[in-house]
């Protein structure tokens, strides 16, 4: 369960850290070397992207990275082989982030089953908002698969509060307008009233993602949300590198932050 | 037909999109029904359509073209006489004075080909507001003319480097855009995609096309056609003329898409005729695309059909049958193109072409008196060079 994921982290005095990789970027044994990374670093879930070519709430890095590893041939079926090694290679628990179509064609109730199979914590889909759910939603839960929603800065309290009822694992909180990735320095100051409104709707954890990309931008939502997601950064870091060598700069990347997230 | 409270045409629409949009697109939903109740909006939208777009538009009666084939004209609906010469300016004066009722000062569009951009360029420089236009980089390129055209008109055209920088991808930013602006900024569709309730709302708003012919061929032949056929790429022309005729049982409904090289190739943009059930750009309906659910690429010689999805209410119309779709090669809306010319005076649009070419292949089966009205939804001017560049030596033929 993920949620247990929030609590081990807050134990042990910090948010937990959620960094985000594309699957097959630029190929799954990459893939493979930077997950075995982060699990030595401690992270505490990590977010892996099953790639898709027209990425709505993507900006410019991840789309990139999408279009990278589907050259390489990237698909779900391989994205989720490549999670089932998790279990024996020691990973830290995995949710898979994707898009309606990709899910939709490989079989809704096709994947929650490999899901499960292959060990998936969790599944977001990023355009399948609150209303189209329903299906995605039943098919995971009765596999055990968790289906963490996003709420954004333009969702209303209303909405916000029926969002977070039907989210199981954890509420993904949007930071910003916009689509994913590292841009104009980030304004955390309305991430506050965003939270505490979050708060009093609802007791599971809060993750903050969508433009966090430095250790000051950990530093800044550490004390406000149970855990923090890195995406765009991250691909920034390592990206044009392969194998042993993107996990060394993942690894650079990840310690900073990893500390960042720290409470004290 | 309305789509459900959740913007389905039978299992086809709905809304998906990231939750940042959502509270957008239920503004967009609130207006559009306070606009649509209100008479005071219809009033103003016919007035722009009458006096700056230059509706009616003429139900042509070409006498030439089918000359031999049948004794009746083919009524030709000439949305290509429209300012900025093509059906796409309903729908952005609609939706231009849906987001000056709502108090959006900036508006964003799609373009592919630039017809939609130059329409939207148009409309909001009559109506005084910022217009940012997202256009695939490669069809900045290919479609220098229409970038010079919506400049110009104040607008600024963004180039989109992402993916296949075509009209899909330049979709794709401009819903980006979109979420990253919401507060202040209206995004007008061009066609009948994408999410809830943008199908519903674009028919509406290009549903004065079926409304005219009906209503023009019965002024002046007492009676209905027997088809009507459009050309469908995301489909905004075909909805609209459908729109007028979809409750006479009598009346069979065409729509054609864009075959390319053939429907069994990879070379085709045909996505009801070689497509498949997804979701793009919001909606469910038909698409182009591979087993694992990636979006393929397309081709047509037409870029106004080159796109890999179709509009959810053509899909709903495909499966309860009140709609064929049937498909048109490039070398054959050529060849229509040609034809017209030559036959009509009348250069059409090469994808208003591909409906021309096949009301002639229709016509061979229908009873020599029966009516076929045929949308040609836009002129050819923006086709010249492309056809002059294949084919230099025409005018010699």
């Amino acid at each position: 369960m993920l949620e247990s994921v929030f609590r081990r982290a807050r134990e042990r005095g910090r948010a937990a850290f959620i960094p985000y990789v594309m699957a097959g970027d630029p190929d799954l044994a990459t893939t493979a070397a930077i997950f075995d990374t982060l699990a030595n670093a401690g992270v505490d879930a990590i977010e892996v992207g099953v790639p898709y070519g027209d990425p709505l709430a993507d900006g410019p890095t991840i789309a990139a990275a999408g279009v990278r590893a589907l050259r390489a041939g990237t698909r779900m079926a391989g994205v989720l082989r490549l999670v089932g090694q998790g279990r024996e290679r020691g990973w830290p628990p995995i949710v898979l982030f994707t898009y309606y179509n990709p899910v939709y064609r490989f079989g809704i109730r096709r994947l929650a089953e490999a899901a499960a199979a292959a060990g998936v914590a969790g599944v977001i889909v990023p355009d399948v908002a609150l209303e189209e759910g329903a299906e995605l939603r039943g098919a995971l839960i009765a596999n055990a698969v968790e289906m963490p929603l996003l709420v954004a800065p333009s969702t209303t309290r209303d909405r916000a509060s029926r969002i977070a009822a039907q989210a199981t694992g954890f509420v993904y909180v949007v930071s910003r307008l916009g689509v994913t990735g590292a841009g104009t320095e980030p304004d955390f100051s309305p991430l506050g009233s965003q939270i505490a409104t979050m708060r009093a709707l609802t007791d599971k954890p809060l993750a903050v993602g969508f433009g966090v990309s430095k250790v000051e931008h950990v530093r800044a939502v550490a004390p406000l949300a149970d855990g923090i997601i890195v995406g765009s950064a991250l691909i920034d870091a390592y990206g044009g590198s392969a194998g042993e060598a993107a996990a060394a700069r993942v690894r650079s990347f990840v310690e900073p932050l990893l500390l960042g997230a720290c409470r004290s | 037909m309305r789509p459900d409270s959740r913007g389905y045409f039978g299992e086809f629409g709905g809304r998906f999109v990231p939750e940042v949009l959502v509270g957008a697109l239920e503004e967009l939903e609130l207006a559009m029904n306070e606009a649509f109740a209100d008479p005071a909006f219809w009033e103003e939208y016919e007035a722009i359509l009458r006096d700056f777009v230059g509706r009616p538009s003429p139900l042509y009666a070409a006498q030439r073209y089918l000359a031999g084939i049948s004794a009746a004209p083919l009524l030709l609906k000439r949305e290509d006489l429209n300012h900025t010469g093509a059906h796409k300016i309903n729908n952005t004066v609609g939706q231009g004075l849906l987001a000056q009722r709502m108090g959006k000062r900036r508006i964003i569009a799609e373009t592919g080909a630039g017809q939609h951009g130059v329409a939207t360029a148009t409309v909001g420089a009559k109506l005084g507001m910022t217009v940012d236009v997202f256009m695939g980089a490669s069809d900045v390129e290919r479609q220098a003319l229409n970038v010079y055209i919506m400049n110009l008109l104040g607008a600024r055209v963004h180039p989109v480097t992402g993916g296949t920088q075509t009209l899909k991808d330049a979709t794709n930013e401009a819903f980006r855009q979109w979420a990253a602006h919401v507060e202040d900024t209206f995004y007008v569709i061009g066609s009948v995609v994408g999410a809830h309730p943008y199908p519903y709302m674009v028919r509406e708003f290009q549903k004065v096309i079926g409304v005219e012919a009906r209503s023009q061929c019965l002024a002046r032949y007492g009676r209905l056609p027997s088809d009507v056929i459009a050309c469908v790429g995301g489909g905004s022309n075909a909805m609209g003329i459908f729109a007028g005729f979809v409750d006479d049982p009598g009346v069979r409904l065409w729509g054609v898409e864009a075959a390319g090289e053939g429907l069994e190739g990879a070379h085709t943009a045909a996505s009801l005729g070689a497509g498949s059930v997804g979701v793009l750009h919001g909606s469910r309906s038909y698409l182009l695309q591979d087993a694992d659910g990636q979006v393929s690429e397309t081709h047509s010689i037409s870029a106004g059909l080159d796109y890999p999805g179709v509009g959810p209410e053509h899909a709903y119309l495909k499966q309860t049958g009140r709609a064929t779709y049937v498909a048109v090669t490039d070398a054959q809306a050529l060849e229509a193109f040609f034809a017209l010319a030559a036959l009509e005076g009348i250069v059409p649009a090469l994808e208003s072409a591909h409906a021309i070419a096949f009301a002639r292949e229709l016509a061979l089966e229908r009873d020599s008196d029966d009516l076929i009205v045929v949308n040609l939804s836009g002129r050819g001017d923006k086709d010249i060079d492309q056809v002059r560049s294949a084919y230099p030596s025409r005018s010699a033929e």
